[in-house]
């Protein structure tokens, strides 16, 4: 049985190979998952001049993670379907799961190192990660979990990659504005601060905030636990809905 | 007789339409099994429940003893797969393609490059192996699609209509790989429109029409079964009486086609002696002779029902 498990992990590493070769290593991909995080944060930047560098810095951190780890993940099914690939794919010998990790390790890889740029920004203005053990697994488990959310985004049984843009990003753009990037969670109001913690992004932003300025508006161990908690229900939910939906793309 | 694929009472059905209808058959170990049908008849649904692509409403599927969809990995680690309409990865290079599918069935690398080398070569694309799939032509895909398909050297191997669209060499070349297949033992089940395809390369025959089999036999038997005769077509130097042509033994009909005359008889012997006797006593001459057998096609098309 354990066997098994390596034996089709491994098969998830053929299929992260073949998205980071075809779908990831792409220069316009590469630049849109930098540039969009980062003209946000420039036309906020120029909206409101009396935050700090490192609150900003935190904040791009955590924008620049979710519209990268969910910029390719949701679209690769629905394109190796209308490319004619995916019935082969469904043909080996491998599990729904195995399908799934695949595409979600190669955003996990694209989303944590394209994270790394904001973070090296904010070294060239001086803004020094004070925990940074933190910063960087807080980087990893928030690849995982925005990745799983990329792979949920892709379940609706269409065809169309425009679709499925579209509705990642009726759902993406929300997420900006209600976990706490650029109005602090402590000056939210009551209700706000309920709509934020229904956010994944909210937890992240709070650990970046930890790891930069040292203060979090949780404890960050709640942080952590609910970044683990909500990948689990993506990538479980992403599944479920994935073994109904991937037949009917055939 | 072992059995690869052992089917019973497989079922689909689209919104109203009953793709697939209570299906039946078996598949020997070592065979080629060749899977026929008008267009719309069911027989990439029937591949594709197979292979576990999609579920079955109804039926169970037993692949090399394996539940499909039980055990679906243990029933797919032995299987090579060729669909209908399937593409290779274009940004991917042919060595590329075959590493993958070599990785997703789990080959050794060490095995797999050897493999991957020999099925290049003999398909032809070894020269192209760095290329990207994106500038290949319709034949050369195929020709990769189906050395996809054996990079883990399968018992059992499926083709939906592998030579459909592609010119005679590509067709020769993978009708050849396939009897070479068959040589090794591997047992194959094969979709295709081309009848002659069918007729020179399959063990035993299925012909299924509105998701229901028809009839599965070896063509021979199935060219035994058909109530078309033989037939043969003849012209003279001069016109002759039908009336007297239609008294030769074992002849049913005698029809002129105003180009020659054409007679279906039980026995071609009896028939061309009375033939040549009756030239030779009128002092006429046999222009032409021609003797058909009948043909898978008239098979098909007794089963599935003529224009
Ligand atoms: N995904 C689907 N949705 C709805 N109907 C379908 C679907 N797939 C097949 N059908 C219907 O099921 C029937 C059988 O189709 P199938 O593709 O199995 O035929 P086929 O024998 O492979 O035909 P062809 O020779 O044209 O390839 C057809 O009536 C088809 O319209
Ligand atoms: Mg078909």
């Amino acid at each position: 049985m354990h066997s098994l498990y390596l034996d089709q992990f491994k098969r998830s590493l053929s299929i992260m190979k073949k998205d980071i070769l075809i779908y990831y290593l792409k220069g316009p991909v590469i630049i849109f998952g930098v540039l969009i995080p980062l003209f946000l944060f420039l036309a906020f930047l120029t909206g409101s001049k009396n935050l700090s560098t490192d609150f900003l810095i935190s904040g791009l951190i955590g924008m620049t993670m979710l519209f990268t780890a969910t910029s390719v993940s949701p679209v690769i099914i629905p394109w190796e379907s209308q490319m004619k690939t995916l019935e082969r794919l469904m043909a080996c010998p491998i599990s729904i799961h195995t399908l799934i990790m695949g595409d979600m390790l190669a955003s996990v890889l694209f989303g944590f190192f394209i994270s790394l740029v904001p973070v090296l920004i904010g070294l060239a203005l001086d803004v020094i990660p004070i925990h940074t053990l933190v910063l960087v697994m807080g980087i990893g488990l928030a690849s995982l979990c925005f990745s799983s959310l990329g792979l949920l985004l892709a379940t609706p049984p269409t065809n169309a990659p425009s679709n499925v843009m579209m509705i990642s990003s009726l759902i993406k753009f929300p997420l900006v504005f209600i976990s706490g990037i650029f109005i602090p969670l402590e000056s939210m109001p009551f209700w706000g601060k309920i709509i934020a913690s229904l956010s994944p992004l909210t937890y992240f932003t709070d650990i970046t905030r930890y790891s930069l300025q040292n203060v979090s508006y949780y404890p960050i161990w709640l942080d952590f636990l609910a970044i683990i908690l909500f990948t689990l229900m993506f990538f479980v939910l992403a599944v479920k809905i994935h073994k109904k939906t991937l037949a009917m793309r055939i | 007789m072992e059995s690869v694929i052992e089917v019973q009472g497989l079922t689909k059905t689209y919104d109203q339409i009953r793709a697939v209808d209570g299906v039946d058959f078996q598949v020997r170990k070592g065979e080629i099994f060749g899977f026929l049908g008008p267009n719309g008849a069911g027989k990439t649904t029937t591949v594709r429940m197979l292979t576990g692509i999609i579920k079955p409403q109804d039926g169970s599927i037993r692949i090399m003893g394996h539940d499909i969809q039980r055990e679906p990995l243990e029933a797919k680690e032995h299987l090579g797969v060729v669909p209908e309409t399937s593409n290779a990865y274009v940004d991917l290079s042919a060595w590329q393609n075959l590493m993958l599918m070599a990785g997703l069935y789990g080959v050794p690398s060490d095995v797999s490059h050897e493999r991957a080398q020999d099925l290049l070569t003999e398909f032809g694309l070894y020269p192209r192996r760095d290329d990207k799939v994106k500038g290949f032509s319709k034949g050369m895909k195929q020709r990769l699609i189906l050395a996809m398909a054996l990079i883990n050297d399968p018992e059992l191997l499926f083709l939906d209509e592998p030579t459909s669209g592609l010119d005679v060499q590509s067709s020769i070349l993978i009708r050849q790989m396939l009897m070479q297949l068959r040589g090794k033992g591997k047992t194959i089940f094969l979709t295709t429109h081309n009848l002659e395809e069918a007729n020179q390369l399959c063990d035993r025959i299925a012909i299924i029409n509105h998701g229901k089999i028809a009839v599965i036999d070896s063509p021979h038997n199935l060219k035994k079964m058909t109530r078309k005769l033989n037939t043969i077509e003849v012209t003279f130097s001069t016109g002759v009486d039908l009336a007297e042509l239609s008294r030769a033994p074992g002849v049913l009909e005698v029809k002129d086609t105003g180009e020659k005359i054409v007679m279906n008889t039980e026995n071609v012997n009896q028939a061309l002696s009375f033939l040549t006797d009756y030239a030779h006593s009128r002092g006429i001459q046999i222009q032409s002779l021609n003797t058909l057998a009948p043909s898978l096609e008239d098979v098909f098309m007794e089963f599935v029902g003529g224009p």
